[in-house]
């Protein structure tokens, strides 16, 4: 047994909450580059030239990406070896979500329930989720989720005898429903199959994915990129404002489902879309 | 070259502008969402209009704190179609101009072309670059709400673009 202890695990969820929030996914900011070069002049190429200085900035000045600097949503791979001393995980995630989001000035918008909407001042509790895995390391993720990009998510129950083909209508209508309210371009992240809280997981695990790694299985990966294909031609834009980058990626992810069913979640993130990683 | 635009805005200087047209916003703003468009709703409705609304402009944002030495953290927009079934009631009561991303429903564009104001977009998920061109910042109203409190911003060349304008034509 390979003992961590609860305060490790604090200062590192405290570290990686203002590291999200500050960093830029190196992925993404080349991306966005990549979307500034080949943009036609015009008011969406300033935009995109305005997003890779803002990320600058935010680095440079330990500024946040976004002044929505999310909920926090907490992936963690806990080694079956691995045993957590000296306090509860979950408290111990929460208390590195409180001091990260204080000591990092990022924003306090968690409330302690969702009809009395009374702010808890701290961001937290996060959203966690774990997964026991071979070995004795335990492996944290922070994505702090932004909630303009979250309000737009879209979950269907499609028939079995659907497929590829309406997954793919239903993430392009996903993103029109979005237009240009959730910050384009967007980072797109699909789960199908498994129930539907399991495909919702899923699509937010595709998040994590670095753009430009694609699924490895050969129908997902090309409904990856018919879908983007189909994505940018709707020609929203940053800020709407047109041109070729309405979304950077769309990663797709994929479980086991039921005979009479075929779940989807499709979860739009934004261009500032966050996270940050450590092993411990 | 972006047009200067002081606020408060006044009508002959709402007037001239046009949906497209990129701005640079000098002087006062208000920060209001959602919950506090629930408060001054209730206001307006009791008679006691909060003095954040008439002749002036929202700015549809929460920002994150000041650190040390600065005057406010990252403060971008937030999504404005929330505000809406709030909007064409502020409107009715003497607001002039609104901050923020995204589009507006068909009551909220009425609204604003009935009441000649101004609706704004600025660059959205660019909250560190947007920091740097404000000066000011102060909690003045329902504090209560922390990250949802009204503040009020001072902007210096705070770069805009006319989303809907006050003939209300949209972008």
């Amino acid at each position: 047994m390979r003992k961590i202890s609860a305060k490790e695990i604090s200062s590192a969820v405290s570290a990686l909450s203002m590291d999200a929030n500050f960093t830029l996914r190196k992925d993404i900011l080349e991306a966005l580059k990549k979307a500034y070069s080949s943009e036609r002049p015009g008011k969406a190429k300033k935009v995109l030239g305005i997003l890779v200085e803002n990320a600058a900035i935010a680095k440079c000045s330990k500024t946040a990406i976004c002044q929505d600097t999310g909920m926090a949503e907490v992936f963690i791979d806990i080694g079956q070896q691995a045993a957590v001393t000296g306090g509860g995980l979950a408290e111990a995630v929460n208390e590195g979500i409180r001091r990260g989001y204080g000591k990092g000035y990022l924003r306090k918008s968690v409330v302690s329930d969702p009809l009395l909407r009374k702010n808890t001042g701290d961001n937290s509790p996060a959203v966690i989720h774990t997964r026991i895995v071979p070995g004795g390391r335990i492996k944290i993720t922070v994505m702090p989720k932004g909630f303009g990009s979250e309000n737009k998510t879209l979950i269907k129950m499609f028939n079995p005898t659907q497929g590829a083909g309406d997954i793919e209508r239903f993430i392009v209508e996903a993103v029109r429903k979005a237009g240009a309210d959730a910050c384009p371009p967007y980072i797109i992240g699909v789960g199908i199959g498994g129930t539907i809280d399991k495909a919702c997981i899923l699509a937010k695990e595709a998040l994590l994915r670095p753009l430009g790694r694609r699924n490895a299985k050969t129908h997902i990966a090309r409904l990856e990129r018919e879908s983007k294909k189909r994505v940018n031609a709707l020609k929203i834009g940053p800020m709407g404002f047109g041109g070729k980058a309405t979304c950077l990626g769309v990663n797709i992810e994929e479980y086991p489902t039921h005979i009479a069913g075929l779940p989807v979640c499709v979860s739009i993130s934004c261009h500032a879309t966050r996270s940050a990683t450590k092993t411990i | 070259m972006p047009r200067r635009i002081h606020l408060p805005l006044k009508t002959e200087a709402a007037s001239p502008l046009k949906a497209g047209d990129e701005v640079l916003l000098n002087g006062y703003v208000y920060t209001a969402r959602d919950q506090a468009h629930v408060r001054f709703v209730k206001a307006i409705c009791g008679k006691k209009t909060p003095a954040m609304i008439k002749g002036q402009t929202i700015y549809y944002a929460g920002p994150t704190p000041a650190s040390p030495g600065r005057a406010i953290g990252s403060c971008g927009p937030t999504t404005s179609s929330r505000m809406d079934p709030f909007t064409p009631r502020l409107l009715k009561a003497g607001l002039k101009g609104m901050i923020g991303k995204g589009s507006r429903s068909r009551d909220v564009k009425l609204a604003i072309k009935k009441y000649k104001a101004v609706y704004f977009i600025t660059i959205a998920g660019a909250g560190a670059y947007l920091s740097k061109r404000i000066t000011e910042s102060k909690p003045v109203l329902y504090k209560d709400l922390g990250a949802e409190a009204v503040y009020r911003l001072k902007l210096k060349d705070f770069p805009a673009i006319v989303g809907i304008d006050s003939k209300g034509k949209e972008i």
